[in-house]
């Protein structure tokens, strides 16, 4: 996580003057606000941060937002932001990426980037399609769901992206939604502040090709008939208070499973999972091989002296 | 005899390749040239291997066309090797389980070892280590310095402990003295210079020269025949700070690369054409954010996963054709083991001064084969040039723009993390400061100066690079053209030929992308005849050289079987071209003999071999064909016969009483 500087930072820091060209109502417009919360309360430098996202409508958020950016190729955020973070550690990255880029064409990288258990953050934007190209189904959309954008309804099970965030490892699982702004932002800053790989998985709305899974869907007509659920309002305690003990990281994990399976009636948002262990970075450190200066600021001179690797060769 | 090559054939597990190894390495601190090549398979124990080691008083550069020597792990490699070795040569074996059942060239004398006999006082030994004691035995044979090769045993075995090296050091000294007394040396003339030389792989070079050159990152899926460089970065990771990630796919290891370079380290990755292939769309993409990245792609036999363990040339359109749209991208083709070590030095610096993707290409033959090398060649000390960077950037500058439309197309790089340089660094196209103009702004004048900026700093990059220079005589009867691993094979190919009367110039191509056509259409124009020599079925360089300068050359020798050109080969080739014969695609007796072996190790059994070999007019089935006898390996017996068609290879079990 980079340094905290002074004098403090604003929302309007993180905000860039590219013009926003997602539809009116889009979800994305409350992701890409909890996020700049998210940093502002972290009171992170905004040149200490790099958001890398991949291709669809949730490709454009590093564009809104005044940090480095780096918009990659359709599925390849996780792979992305690796590389980042291994060759400068003392950036703080974050993935963005839509559910069809994530758990789709980026299936592979999202299940091996949660082993690795780096120190980032992967905001997954999850509405069910597919939207830029038009709305066709993507990984999460429920068997028998059929959007206004789909001819037919889905034939296949859904993913469950907080149980494949489990069995692949992030140590910090999450759940939000992209319209409860302040509880989002607050997730995003648990997750920054989480020293591991976070994922978190965001409902989010899409009003031009999602017509089931919509705000009122989602709220309901008062807060009394909402779907959702806060977990912190419930004694669900997801945090593995002693890492070392396998049966208490057993019992978190099943317990975040079966909380992720509840999806009738409410459904959980908020921390799934939660466990701090070294990071990849800090074992690449103990064997020697990273130093406390990232890879990126040090002198490309170091530690290539090759000779006595050549005079051992004749 | 100052030139002779040391055939070791047996099955994988044999442990020929220690073997030769310090054969190789005692020859190469007596001051001999090494060059080593290993004919091998992908399996893990069994198969065929088929490892010759070449020295020379004066530098050797491929494996050449002799065989001087044999060692006999099993039956099978007496069979198919010992009728190689030349007059005056010699074939060893383990006399207590193999047997010189095969007829011999004349003056090769056999070395039959009692191994049981000679190991007797060893104790239990592992069966690997009859192959010291015949190496021992060769030693003698070759005239080469025993206390030499006990001190390359002492090396290898020293991390094992002193009893493993005192019975390996016993064993090669029994075979040696066993040698010594009843066999004559074979009558070599060496004059040891005792100059120490590194004997290196490509992959090795290539390894050694990018540290050198400041890289901190590696990424690699395994895939033969890059992963030796995973396995030496790995195995120096702490020692020369490189982050070394294994991935899950190629398309990690090239998009981790990416993000790695982007934000300011020397990044490189390794892979062979199928997981190049997975590469292909983020090679794009570097061109496209102008990210420096380095791929090394270390070329096999093709088409899909083809013959892995085999070498080809037959990816030169994939490199070329990678990704879609325009973009620049520098591809370089480096021509030895040396070469390997600064040509990796060079793609970091040229990825960095022009933030391009620069692809190296390798095959399996120069990535895998070891040879020494001169060690001034190799120097710790290369220059790192990592072009424009802005490193501070006061606000007062106003916005700084990462993509800036300069006259020399390279946009002064910040790295992120940097003050007052934000930017994104999008897939999308997009403007002079990074704003993308795919979606609601696109812009066809934006368009088309961003695109032209890009490519620019290619008529630049050309500027930096050498052109090629023609070998030999101006006025040669014919010009004979390489890219890449071959150009020691088709030197000594030009030698050959001078001594056959022809006089042949040599014209090898390192540099394939940006390529210099102006030069080469000069010097190719003054050419009498153009042979292209390379190995791949289609002479994807000679359409490479036609596309680039609309010269076409005369002819091409293609070789695309998996095994290396040899220079006899080419030497025969291109007197056969000379003379007008046209190429012939028949099968020879000799891969009539192959075809067999084939056939009786997949549809029958091991105590059979290929016998005799004859032609036949036609076996029914519109063809002249070779009928094989299958004998039993021990008695001699025929068994059956085996047609193989001389056109098409089709085989068939002739119908019983047809003749």
């Amino acid at each position: 996580m980079a340094t905290v500087t002074a004098p403090s930072l604003t929302v309007k820091d993180f905000k860039s003057e590219v013009h926003n060209d997602w539809c009116p109502g889009c979800g994305d417009f409350g992701i890409v606000t909890a996020l700049q919360m998210a940093l502002a309360k972290l009171q992170l430098a905004p040149h200490q941060v790099v958001v890398v996202s991949g291709i669809g409508c949730s490709g454009k958020t590093p564009h809104y937002m005044h940090t480095y950016g780096f918009h990659t190729l359709h599925g390849r955020v996780m792979p992305s932001v690796t590389g980042l973070k291994l060759a400068n550690h003392k950036l703080t990255v974050i993935g963005v990426g839509g559910d069809g880029d994530a758990y789709g064409i980026g299936a592979g990288h999202f299940v091996n980037g949660g082993r690795r258990n780096l120190d980032i953050t992967y905001l997954v934007f999850n509405n069910d399609v597919y939207a830029l190209t038009k709305g066709q189904a993507s990984p999460t959309i429920k068997k028998g769901m059929k959007t206004k954008s789909m001819s037919e309804a889905s034939i296949m099970e859904a993913l469950n992206p907080v149980a494949l965030g489990l069995a692949c490892g992030y140590t910090f699982v999450a759940r939000g939604y992209a319209l409860d702004v302040k509880h989002l932002a607050e997730l995003i800053a648990q997750g920054i502040r989480h020293r591991g790989s976070a994922l978190i998985d965001i409902f989010q709305t899409c009003p031009t090709y999602n017509d089931l899974h919509t705000k009122t869907w989602y709220e309901g007509k008062d807060k009394s008939q909402s779907r959702l659920l806060k977990l912190e309002e419930t004694d669900y305690d997801p945090v593995v208070h002693h890492p070392s003990d396998s049966g208490e990281v057993s019992r978190k994990k099943a317990q975040a499973l079966l909380k992720s399976e509840e999806d009738s009636e409410r459904l959980p948002i908020g921390v799934f999972f939660k466990m701090e262990v070294p990071t990849y970075e800090e074992y690449l450190r103990q064997k020697g091989v990273l130093s406390e200066e990232p890879q990126a600021t040090l002198d490309t001179i170091f530690r290539r002296d090759i000779q006595p690797l050549l005079d051992a060769l004749a | 005899m100052t030139d002779i090559t040391i055939g070791i054939g047996g099955a994988a597990g044999d442990g020929l390749d220690k073997t030769g190894d310090t054969l190789a390495r005692t020859a190469a601190r007596l001051g001999l040239y090494v060059y080593a090549y290993n004919s091998y398979q992908s399996v893990i124990r069994g198969g065929h291997i088929w490892l010759r080691i070449r020295l020379g008083q004066e530098k050797v550069e491929s494996h050449g066309d002799h065989l001087s020597a044999l060692i006999a792990l099993n039956q099978d490699s007496i069979e198919r090797h010992a009728p190689e070795v030349e007059p005056g040569g010699v074939v060893l074996f383990n006399a207590d389980k193999l047997r010189a059942n095969i007829p011999l060239r004349d003056r090769v004398i056999t070395v039959p070892l009692p191994i049981t006999e000679l190991t007797r006082s060893f104790g239990r030994i592992q069966p690997v280590m009859q192959n010291t004691v015949a190496l021992g035995a060769l030693l003698f044979l070759l005239g080469l310095d025993f206390e030499i090769a006990a001190g390359v045993l002492t090396d290898t075995f020293a991390y094992k402990g002193k009893p493993v090296v005192e019975q390996n050091v016993g064993l090669a000294r029994a075979g040696y003295d066993y040698a010594r007394d009843r066999f004559v040396p074979l009558g070599c003339q060496w004059s040891f210079s005792r100059k120490r030389r590194p004997f290196i792989t490509g992959n090795e070079a290539f390894s050694l020269g990018a540290v050198a050159g400041g890289c901190k990152f590696y990424s690699a899926y395994p895939m033969t025949p890059a992963s030796s460089i995973l396995h030496w970065m790995a195995a120096h990771a702490e020692r020369c700070g490189v982050v070394v990630k294994q991935c899950e796919d190629e398309l990690a290891v090239v998009n981790m690369a990416i993000g790695a370079g982007l934000a300011g380290v020397r990044a490189l990755c390794g892979t062979s054409g199928g997981g190049f292939a997975l590469m292909t769309e983020a090679i794009g993409q570097a061109g496209m954010i102008e990210a420096p990245v380095v791929i090394i792609e270390v070329q096999r036999g093709g088409p899909s996963t083809g013959i892995p363990t085999k070498t080809e040339q037959a990816d030169l359109n994939q490199v070329f054709g990678a990704s879609q749209g325009d973009f620049p991208r520098i591809i370089i083709a480096p021509t030895n083991a040396a070469d390997c070590f600064h040509t990796a030095v060079e793609a970091l610096n040229l990825a960095e001064t022009y933030q391009l993707p620069v692809i190296i290409i390798s095959d399996l033959l120069l990535s895998e084969h070891p040879e020494t090398i001169e060690p001034e060649t190799l120097t710790a000390t290369v220059p790192i040039e990592r072009g424009e960077l802005v490193t501070e950037w006061s606000a007062e500058n106003g916005r700084y723009k990462r993509y800036a439309f300069t006259p020399s197309g390279v946009s002064p790089r910040a790295l992120p993390g940097t003050a007052n340089t934000l930017y994104v660094a999008a897939t999308d196209e997009h403007d002079e400061e990074g704003i993308v103009i795919s979606d609601v702004f696109t812009n066809p004048a934006v368009r088309r100066k961003i695109a032209e900026k890009r490519m620019r700093k290619l008529d630049h990059a050309l500027g930096d690079l050498p052109a090629p220079q023609l070998a030999g005589p101006l006025d040669a009867d014919v010009t004979l053209i390489g890219w890449g691993s071959t150009q020691g094979v088709i030197r000594e190919a030009g030698g050959q030929l001078a001594a056959a009367g022809i006089r042949a110039n040599h014209l090898q191509v390192k540099y394939l992308f940006p390529f210099h056509a102006r030069e080469v259409s000069e010097l190719l124009g003054r050419s009498k005849r153009t042979i292209c020599i390379e190995a791949n079925a289609t002479g994807q360089f000679a359409r490479h050289l036609r596309a680039e300068t609309g010269f076409g050359v005369h002819d091409r020798i293609l070789k695309y079987d998996g095994e290396p050109f040899e220079p006899h080969y080419i030497k025969e080739q291109v007197l056969a071209i000379l003379e007008g014969h046209l190429r012939s695609l028949e099968v020879t007796p000799a891969e009539a003999r192959e075809i067999a072996y084939h056939y009786i190790r997949t549809h029958l059994n091991e105590e059979l071999r290929p016998g005799r070999i004859e032609k036949a007019d036609s076996d029914g089935g519109g063809e002249s064909v070779w009928r094989i006898e299958i004998i039993h390996r021990d008695s001699g017996k025929k068994q059956g016969e085996l047609c193989v068609g001389i056109n098409t290879g089709a085989t068939h079990i002739p119908a019983a009483g047809a003749s």
